[in-house]
């Protein structure tokens, strides 16, 4: 028997109880986490799970309401950024957060110069530049600026400048989303460097392979709670995503009953793309959309759902790949052209994207309309009411008139009028990113019904959605993505629940790369 | 040494200052244009104006802007003519007493930029119509100074050989231009000024103290203009309209200096050879003699056009580069 049992040390950062309310939201409540120091944890949860809320208690961004902090044995309470640097805790953002006008040297330094008679001593600054960014494996002349280098090298001088400081804990949120397979798999050889000298590491991502490819424990968030702490090792993808998204495996395979759709593979082909690649959004999406059938568009945030439905739409220019409309190559390259083609994109965010708060929900309605036809050619007051009567009938809008500004509107009711603004202009295709979101069930149903009536018009609809049982429910054909790429396509009655989440689950061997 | 995108700018300055020089001193060869009295004259004649836009050039590259400037100017020049002449103030302590009312005026600007999160373009558009009111209410009129240290100090200059002398207005520009230098280059609050208007956002998240650099910024701005203001009673009065609009040619000599008008990059250097760059502008039109003296300010506009384009040009350029 060996005599030592390894002496159980303690944990580096220990969060009890923390709760955080925004007005009308509970975004954390009573949450735990520990981090130990030699451990890469992976923070895992969907939108809106309290993920970063927790980052930004963490990192004195936001107060906490109630609850403990421990670091290294010692209660700390930060109250900014600048607080939580000095105890230990430094952060690195999604959003490369330097200054890109200024050299690499001095980003890494900015804020605690050394100095000597008042003066900065700039051959200093760049002399612990060097040593930062060589302890990170990185050669490079630091007297450059920041903006001449790469993405990727920016998060890691980003990271360099976290360590700068005596950091314990190094938080990463989301750093690998704008680096491609290489980059990304560089600093994971540092993040293992840096577990190895002693660092506890917060890695928050979205991408499942890479959670699996790093982390050595994993704490799962759902609706501002902890549903639990494991061993990476211990944890199967599928018990993963199904405590991530909250449903029990059992449960969704019994809910998956077959519904006998019709096999849409006889149907004109409206739209097809082949290898979209775009960086930092997709990798190699295809995509077949046929008349009259909805296709839904279902993985994880961060697959590039989103991004796949902003190439279509012409918002974003794909770097390779091609697109075909009704047989024929096209370049979109603006989204008025892709309105022109007969397509419609109703956004993920209708606060930032969608909705004019200050106008009616007539003028709301009418305007792509109005914008396919030229303000030359305006619509009659008689016409626009007419639209927007027809419309608020028929889509059950609860507003008194039409004439009342659409920031009074139940956000399912401002969903509906931006959904009524699309239906107007009479696309071919139209793309609805999460157009359930926020909004209450029985909305979501009238949406769905409509959708399904659209398409029995001959309309084809691309389908975003995170909650699952919608898209089961609602597409004819489901394509899936994961990590930026497609990686299965389902169609009819091989559609389920389960189905899906097996393929996001699905092990690197039915992925391209 | 290689040549960054952000040195463009600069680089251009200089080019059109030794253009526009080396032109004009080849015209006017002849009415001796090229000469060390004309150079030197440069910064005499535009000491206030340079003051003003050092001040501005910390504005501007913090990503603010101060309108004030020339009110302040103004107010400050008043104060310290109807103090002597009215309050028979000494001439050092009504000095002292303007260069801090105009701090204290500049970092509250500041205060109210910071803590109501109030655009910069408002707060000291106010800040201008009430200083220009203020220097009204204490006199109406220009004021004359007649003091014997303020005598002696606007009739010092420093011999620098070969009959060529500094006044006490340029002496001063100079050394403000030295230490503004020394602020931006050799301090933590001069980094902090560029990463503030490099990106606001990510200097919070970097943990830097943008709050206090944003309303020190407007009161180094404020102790500029009240300076100037000084350097304008060196002509022995106090004026209320002294300086109205004076804010713009700062704006104008800052862009032309080179430096970014979204903030974070230039030079003070840059500001010196803004400055310069209108003077001998100016000075180029005199010497030409049948132009009227209003093609100084079409000259001017036509620069700044050009500097704004260019701008442009260096930025597009870096998104470019750095999304490839």
């Amino acid at each position: 028997m060996p005599q030592t049992v390894p002496s159980i040390e303690p944990p580096l950062l220990t969060l009890r109880g923390i709760e955080k309310s925004f007005p009308g939201v509970k975004a954390l409540a009573g949450v735990d986490f520990t981090l130990n120091r030699r451990e890469i944890h992976a923070l895992m949860g969907e939108n809106g799970a309290g993920k970063s809320t927790l980052i930004k208690v963490l990192t004195g961004v936001y107060r906490r309401d109630s609850g403990t902090m421990q670091l290294g044995g010692s209660e700390i309470d930060p109250r900014s950024p600048q607080d939580a640097q000095q105890a230990g805790i430094s952060t690195v953002y999604q959003e490369v957060n330097l200054i890109p006008h200024l050299s690499v040297a001095e980003n890494i330094s900015l804020g605690r110069q050394p100095k000597r008679l008042g003066f900065l001593r700039w051959g200093e600054i760049a002399q612990r530049a060097e040593k930062a960014i060589a302890r990170l494996d990185l050669k490079l002349d630091v007297r450059k600026p920041l903006s001449s280098c790469s993405i990727a090298v920016q998060q890691l001088i980003a990271i360099a400048r976290a360590l700068d400081t005596d950091a314990r804990v190094l938080i990463l949120d989301e750093p690998t989303s704008s680096l491609d397979t290489r980059e990304v798999e560089q600093l994971f050889v540092l993040m293992r460097k840096l577990r190895d000298q002693g660092l506890g590491i917060v890695f928050v991502t979205h991408f499942l392979d890479q959670v699996y490819a790093v982390s050595d424990r994993i704490t799962i968030l759902r609706n501002g709670q902890r549903v639990g702490d494991y061993a990476a090792v211990d944890l199967s993808r599928i018990e993963l995503i199904s405590k991530m998204i909250g449903k029990d495996l059992s449960e969704v395979e019994r809910e998956s009953g077959g519904k006998a759709k019709p096999l849409s593979t006889a149907r004109e082909i409206l739209v097809q793309a082949t290898g979209l690649k775009r960086k930092g959004a997709v990798e190699n999406v295809d995509l077949t959309i046929r008349k009259g059938e909805v296709v839904g568009l279902a993985g994880l945030l961060g697959s590039g759902r989103t991004e796949t439905a902003r190439i279509l739409f012409g918002i974003d220019k794909p770097d390779a790949g091609k697109i075909e409309i009704d047989g024929h190559k096209r370049e979109l390259r603006s989204a008025r052209q892709a309105i022109a083609l007969g397509f419609g994109f109703s956004s993920e965010d209708r606060k930032t994207e969608g909705i004019i708060p200050n106008l009616s929900v007539r003028e709301n309605i009418i305007l792509v309309l109005q914008g396919q036809r030229g303000w030359l050619r305006l619509l009659s007051r008689k016409e626009q009411e007419e639209l927007a009567a027809k419309y608020i009938a028929m889509l059950n809008i609860a507003t008194s008139d039409a004439e009342k500004p659409i920031r009074f509107l139940s956000g399912g009711n401002q969903q509906k009028a931006l959904l009524a603004r699309w239906l107007a202009s009479k696309p071919r295709l139209l793309i609805l990113d999460e157009p359930t979101r926020g909004i209450d069930v029985g909305a979501k149903f009238e949406i769905q019904k409509l959708m399904r009536s659209l398409t029995n018009e001959g309309m084809s609809i691309l389908f975003i959605s995170s909650e699952l049982e919608e898209v089961v429910r609602s597409s004819d054909r489901v394509v899936i993505l994961r990590d930026r790429a497609r990686i299965a396509e389902l169609v009819g009655e091989e559609i389920s629940q389960a189905a899906i989440l097996s393929s996001i689950a699905g092990t690197n061997e039915s992925s391209p790369e | 040494m290689r040549i960054t995108a952000k040195q463009i700018p600069i680089i251009a300055t200089l080019a059109v200052c030794l253009l526009l020089y080396g032109t004009a001193a080849i015209a006017f060869h002849d009415r001796g244009f090229f000469s060390v009295g004309v150079f030197v004259n440069f910064f005499i004649d535009n000491a206030m104006l340079g003051i003003a836009s050092i001040g501005m050039t910390f504005v501007i590259l913090s990503g603010g802007i101060d309108l004030s400037v020339g009110s302040v100017i103004g107010l400050t020049s008043i104060f310290i003519a109807s103090a002597m002449d009215r309050y028979k103030l000494p001439p050092i302590v009504a000095i002292f007493v303007a260069l801090l009312g105009g701090t204290v005026f500049g970092g509250g600007m500041g205060a109210v930029i910071r803590y109501f999160g109030l655009p910069p373009f408002l707060v000291t558009l106010a800040g201008m119509f009430f200083a220009r009111g203020a220097g009204f209410l204490l006199h109406l009129e220009s004021v004359p100074i007649d003091h014997p240290f303020y005598n002696a100090l606007s009739e010092f200059h420093l011999a620098l050989g070969g009959g060529i002398e500094l006044t006490a207005s340029a002496l001063i520009f100079l050394a403000t231009f030295i230490i503004a230098i020394y602020l931006a280059q050799y301090t933590r609050f001069g980094r902090n000024v560029y990463a503030l208007g490099g990106n606001e956002q990510s200097a919070v998240l970097m943990g830097l103290p943008t709050g206090s650099v944003k309303m020190r910024v407007y009161a180094l701005s404020g102790f500029c203009s009240a300076l100037a203001g000084v350097v304008y009673t060196l002509g022995l009065s106090g004026n209320p309209s002294a300086a109205v609009g004076l804010e713009l040619d700062a704006i104008a000599a800052v862009v032309i200096g080179g430096t970014l008008l979204t903030g974070g990059v230039g030079y003070v250097a840059g500001t010196l050879l803004g400055v310069l760059i209108l003077g001998i502008i100016q000075t180029a039109i005199t010497f030409q003699g049948s132009l009227s003296s209003w093609w100084t300010k079409i000259a001017i506009g036509v620069l700044l056009l050009i500097f704004i384009l260019l701008q442009r040009f260096v930025q597009t350029r870096k998104l470019r580069t750095t999304a490839s």
